[in-house]
């Protein structure tokens, strides 16, 4: 019995290694360092990719302008952020930020003024939601460029249409997202809030409202990616400066050193941008966001 | 304090027929059980009562006058979930009750009033034992803590009649025990008319002083919903003796449980 005890035991002992068990690669997780490393790869891939091809055409023709060198792209860029510009003397870059800027957030807080207001009209107020919901439906498939020329024509060329542009073309969808957000409300909390005495104003203020803030703040972020190529399009038939104008009018020398940085730039201002959000939605509506785990 | 009294209550969706000749009266400090068969409709009775759903035919009666047809002050809810706020704490969410009640067009008080509201809010919170949860969000307490929360707010707002909707329907039986006795020495505080509707067969005679079956009496092979539930049977429980295992296990019959054993344990609990 002893010595039979005493083998089961010697077998049963556990190997030092971690027995290899295929999981589903549904439920395969990855550590911190693994998914950092293999979210960083793309970019590497291609910036690796970038380097070489730009690095053999420099090689065969150093006056090659398709693909600028690291280098020649932050000189340029360093050039328009640090140097005057000899005919209006303002530091071209900023200016252009600036004026991009403007407009897009212009545009976009229009949008979400709008969205809000309508949509939690439409999507609390049954009278309302016969009234507006069709017109905002039908609206929301209107391709927003196609009404460019009509801003332009109906608003001239100025700072104004290139807002409307921006603001007609992302407020619909928000509206209809934000009047579907206020119906998804569960009844019960409705008829709780009414027990207790809520009237219809007082509703929105304490209940509707604080409960669409997040969704509010997710569909600006949504909002964004439109908002900027609604901006860069207006801005590159009519315009006399920023991002979108600067884009268009090198495109003409192939200045593929000056439109490579500003791309970069764009892309760096909305990731800035919707990380602020994302911020933002977790100091306004923390319980929206639990703490995962303790 | 008002007595209820429903008259010939009839509810339809459609060619669907869900209620027929409900008539009851309930006086100023009952506590009902209504019982019944999932989708017997007593749900939707208690639904038409709170004045989320509009009866299709007859009248319902709280004090002098028929309800309004919509959620007022004078009837409280708990549901069985989404009971609470989930985007205020604990705390906050028994001030919004104030704030509701006398907090104007801005929906919230201030100053002195507001203070005598915390007070009143945290004397309420510790009654119903939340006073460490006080600043959690609804999402980061459990079950039981919500329920507690949402009967706790509920009382504050001083319903004449307070609704449950199978408010312990989700939580363990042990909390649920705990539960049933939080809810009968709030009962006993307040004296309001208690409407609860529940599964638990042995829940509604535990809590109730009166249990009604909701049930259909008329049958149409053919179009299954051409007829509504109606009252079927209607016992009154003596606050001294309270039901017998007879009784139970006859109202267990017509709503067709098959837990019976722990029905009558429950009863005896």
């Amino acid at each position: 019995m002893q010595a039979v005890s005493e083998a089961d035991a010697g077998a049963a002992r556990p190997s030092r290694r971690r027995p290899r068990v295929r999981l589903r690669l549904i439920n395969a997780t990855i550590s911190r360092g693994g998914a950092l490393l293999l979210g960083a790869l793309p970019f590497a891939t291609v910036a690796a990719a970038y380097l070489i091809a730009s690095a053999q055409r420099l090689a065969i023709n150093p006056s090659d302008k398709l693909l600028p060198s690291p280098a020649q792209m932050w000189s340029a860029f360093f050039d328009l952020a640090t140097v005057p510009d000899k005919r209006s003397g303002d530091l071209i870059l900023w200016a252009d930020t600036y004026a991009s800027l403007v407009r897009l957030f212009a545009g976009v807080g229009v949008a979400t003024l709008v969205a809000l207001s309508l949509g939690v009209a439409i999507g609390f107020v049954p009278r309302v939601r016969a009234f507006l919901l069709p017109f905002v439906t039908v609206v929301c498939v209107i391709p927003p460029l196609a009404l460019l020329p009509i801003l332009f024509i109906a608003l001239g060329l100025g700072e104004t249409a290139k807002i409307t542009l921006i603001a007609v073309g992302v407020a619909p969808v928000m509206v209809r997202d934000i009047a579907n957000r206020v119906m998804e409300l569960p009844p019960e909390l409705v008829a709780k809030a009414q027990t207790l005495g809520g009237d219809s104003w007082t509703m929105v203020l304490r209940l509707v409202l604080p409960q669409v803030m997040p969704r509010l703040i997710t569909c600006v972020r949504l909002a964004l990616g439109p908002a900027w190529l609604f901006l860069i399009a207006a801005e590159a038939i009519a315009s006399t400066e920023g991002l979108g104008y600067r884009i268009f009018l090198v495109r003409r020398y192939l200045s593929m050193d000056v439109i490579l940085p500003y791309v970069g730039w764009i892309t760096l201002l909305a990731v800035t941008t919707d990380w602020l959000l994302v911020r933002l939605s977790h100091v306004i509506s923390p319980w929206a966001h639990p703490v995962q785990g303790k | 304090m008002s007595r209820i009294v429903v008259h010939g209550l009839e509810k339809s969706y459609g060619d669907a027929r869900v209620l027929e000749r409900v008539n009851l009266t309930a006086e100023p400090g009952e506590f009902l059980s209504l019982v019944g068969a999932s989708g017997c409709g007593k749900s939707t009775f208690l639904r038409i009562l709170l004045g989320q759903e509009q009866q299709s035919r007859g009248v319902v009666v709280v004090g002098d006058r028929p309800i309004v047809p919509e959620p007022t002050p004078q009837r409280g809810i708990v549901f069985q979930r989404y009971s609470v706020f989930p985007h205020l704490t604990a705390l906050q969410n028994l001030l919004l009750v104030e704030d509701f009640r006398s907090g104007g067009p801005f929906g919230r008080v201030f100053g002195a009033r507001r203070r005598s509201a915390r007070q009143e809010a945290e004397a309420m919170l510790e009654r119903v034992g939340l006073t460490n949860a006080r600043d959690l969000y609804p999402a980061s307490l459990s079950g039981g803590m919500q329920q507690r929360l949402a009967i706790a707010q509920t009382l504050l707002g001083r319903p004449q009649i307070l609704l449950l909707d199978e408010p312990f329907g989700a939580l363990d039986p042990g909390i649920r025990f705990e539960m049933h006795e939080l809810l009968t020495e709030l009962w006993a505080e307040h004296g309001m008319t208690v409407v609860m509707v529940t599964h638990d067969i042995g829940e509604a005679f535990k809590l109730g002083t009166r249990v009604l079956v909701f049930d259909k009496v008329r049958h149409d092979p053919q179009f299954p919903s051409a007829y509504g539930a109606t009252i079927t049977y209607d016992l009154k429980l003596d606050r001294k003796n309270r039901a017998s295992p007879r009784d139970v296990a006859k109202v267990a019959a017509m709503v067709g449980t098959t837990r019976l054993d722990s029905a009558i344990a429950t009863t005896a609990s």
